[in-house]
């Protein structure tokens, strides 16, 4: 069994980020880009599939400029096989995503769709839903533990009141949760075999997918301020401001 | 044309964040009709006909939709869009489940977690874990939105919709319900509750939340952690705050031992009032703090529960 994984280029967690002045986007110049977090979990679990005999290849997907063969090729010192990048400069959201990883789906016939449940930079949560509802496949989302099994997959799921366990019907699409694995630091001798694992790239047009947006971003602003508090010396004294000050106790 | 709110609930009752969401919804169009899925829906139905705004209620009765199955769930709300300009569902694990599926089947984009509706065609929904804040217009015939509970006030109770059955539409046989581990507690939800208590990895252990527990059941308080405390095995993973666990708004959100990454803040920052008691001065949780304490948690916070109950 092939399991297809996406990976996005993401703006790193760790930095800052900044509206730019004209408020028509984030400053994305000379700043640090990693692969999403959750993609992360996505391409460990696929790896540990591999691992354990239940997945023979696992396939890297990326969408977006050309940088963007650097995540699929953190996903390949990680441990994956091989990459597949739809390059284009547009702006792609979550629909156009999931139909460019259908196309692929299509030609690539994987068992499984292992993807982040959201990508860090538009929060959407969505794309892996939708590849699913393309496909008429089942979707295992927020997952907190796999168990592939007999042409199916048993899902924990991480939702409001705590855990809830599905089986579906494979193939399927899988959404990572947090809790799913920790993925691994790559090695340098695998950074350095990665370099020589084949990447192909293809176009959205050459796949038949139009990716014009379907959202049209008005403006992106910060976010308003909250004002600075104060510190207090005692507890006697922050029960006194949360009682008289605040009202809230 | 009228917004279809799809409401998730317990067979009982419809979710109590089903009320922001057709409050959002009104501001969409002022007609809105909720439609309540499921096995035995009766009662669910007639508790979402008694939210204030609500048109008119569309029950579907189907064994297939009794665990909500997006597989399931999503061609029935599919057959009922096109009557429809909106479909909102609150953006809960839910509505992040359905909506997206709903979205792809019907080839229009999902306005997710939207936070302010501008018009019926413009919202403004965080992105970056709340460090920014993105309009967006949706160009489609149906929108998909989900919105955050917490950014719109419920709509009172006390109406009185009529109820109209509608055809379910059957099981797809892609996916089945096995069973549930459910957090029990008697505390009140996290997400609704004014108060909110919340720990982090300064705790150091599963035990130390117990002093957390009695705290919060003084103030009649939900209870919360970070990300760091549920990787770390101290609470389950329903109680995480943050861009990608809850998002709350309480009158009160008491942090206790979290650093304050902004992953966490993304989920807390609209509180009403907030309060940080951290032993790092540094700790970022301060800069978004009304009141802050410096100290040694285990000290602070039996001293507060004690204050508290001298009230």
């Amino acid at each position: 069994m092939k399991v297809l994984v996406a990976v996005k280029r993401v703006i790193d967690y760790n930095v800052k980020i900044r509206v730019k002045a004209d408020n028509t986007g984030v400053e994305t110049a000379n700043v640090k880009m990693s692969m999403n977090p959750f993609d992360e979990i996505a391409v460990e679990e696929a790896i540990r599939m591999k691992e354990k005999g239940a997945a023979t290849e696992v396939i890297a997907f990326s969408a977006g400029p050309a940088q963007c063969q650097e995540t699929i090729r953190t996903a390949l010192a990680m441990g994956a096989d091989r990459g597949v990048l739809v390059q284009t400069d547009a702006e792609l959201q979550p629909l156009a995503v999931a139909k460019l990883l259908k196309a692929v789906v299509d030609k690539e016939q994987p068992g499984l769709v292992i993807v982040g449940k959201q990508a860090i930079d538009d929060d959407s949560n969505a794309t892996g839903q939708m590849l699913a509802a393309l496909l008429g496949w089942s979707v295992g989302t927020f997952a907190n533990k796999l168990n592939v099994a007999d042409g199916s997959v048993e899902v924990k799921r991480e939702v409001d009141g705590g855990l809830e366990n599905i089986k579906i019907k494979m193939p399927a699409v899988i959404t990572t949760d947090l809790r799913l694995n920790e993925p691994r630091y790559a090695s340098l001798p695998n950074i350095m075999k990665a370099k020589k694992k084949p990447i192909e790239t293809l176009a959205p047009d050459a796949l038949g997918v139009d990716v014009a947006p379907r959202l049209k971003t008005l403006k992106v602003e910060e976010p308003p301020k909250r004002k600075s508090g104060i510190k207090v010396k005692t507890v006697t004294e922050l029960v006194e401001k949360l009682r008289n000050e605040a009202g809230v106790i | 044309m009228a917004v279809l709110v799809v409401a998730a609930h317990d067979g009982k009752t419809v979710r109590a964040n089903v009320a922001n969401a057709v409050a959002a919804a009104a501001q969409m169009d002022p007609e809105v009709h909720v439609l309540v899925a499921g096995s035995n829906a009766g009662e669910a139905a007639t508790s979402a006909a008694a939210i204030q705004g609500v048109a008119k209620v569309l029950q579907a009765e189907d064994a297939a939709y009794a665990n909500w199955l997006a597989e399931d769930i999503a061609p029935l709300v599919v057959k009922l869009a096109p009557g429809y300009s909106h479909v909102v569902m609150a953006a809960d694990s839910v509505g992040k489940n359905v909506a997206p599926r709903v979205a792809a089947l019907l080839d229009v984009a999902q306005v997710s977690e939207a936070i302010q509706v501008v018009s019926p065609d413009t919202f403004v929904r965080p992105i970056y874990a709340g460090n920014a804040m993105a309009t967006v217009q949706s160009s489609d015939k149906i929108k998909i939105v989900t919105v955050r509970p917490t950014n719109f006030k419920a709509a009172a109770g006390g109406g009185s919709a009529a109820i109209e059955q509608v055809a379910g539409t059957g099981t797809a046989g892609l996916s089945s319900f096995v069973g549930a581990e459910l957090s029990k507690s008697e505390r009140p939800e996290l997400t609704s509750a004014k108060i909110v208590v919340s720990g982090g990895r300064g705790l150091q252990s599963g035990d130390n939340f117990k002093m957390l527990e009695t705290l919060a059941d003084k103030l009649g308080a939900g209870l919360g952690a970070s990300r760091a405390a549920v990787d770390a095995g101290y609470v389950p993973n329903d109680y995480q705050v943050g861009q990608t666990g809850k998002v709350v708004a309480p009158d009160l959100y008491i942090a206790i031992g979290i650093s304050g990454a902004i992953q966490h803040l993304a989920g807390m920052k609209d509180s009403k009032t907030i309060v940080a008691i951290n032993k790092d001065e540094e700790a970022p949780i301060f800069q978004v703090a009304d009141y802050g304490i410096v100290g040694d948690l285990f000290q602070i916070v039996p001293e507060l529960t004690a204050a508290v109950e001298k009230k």
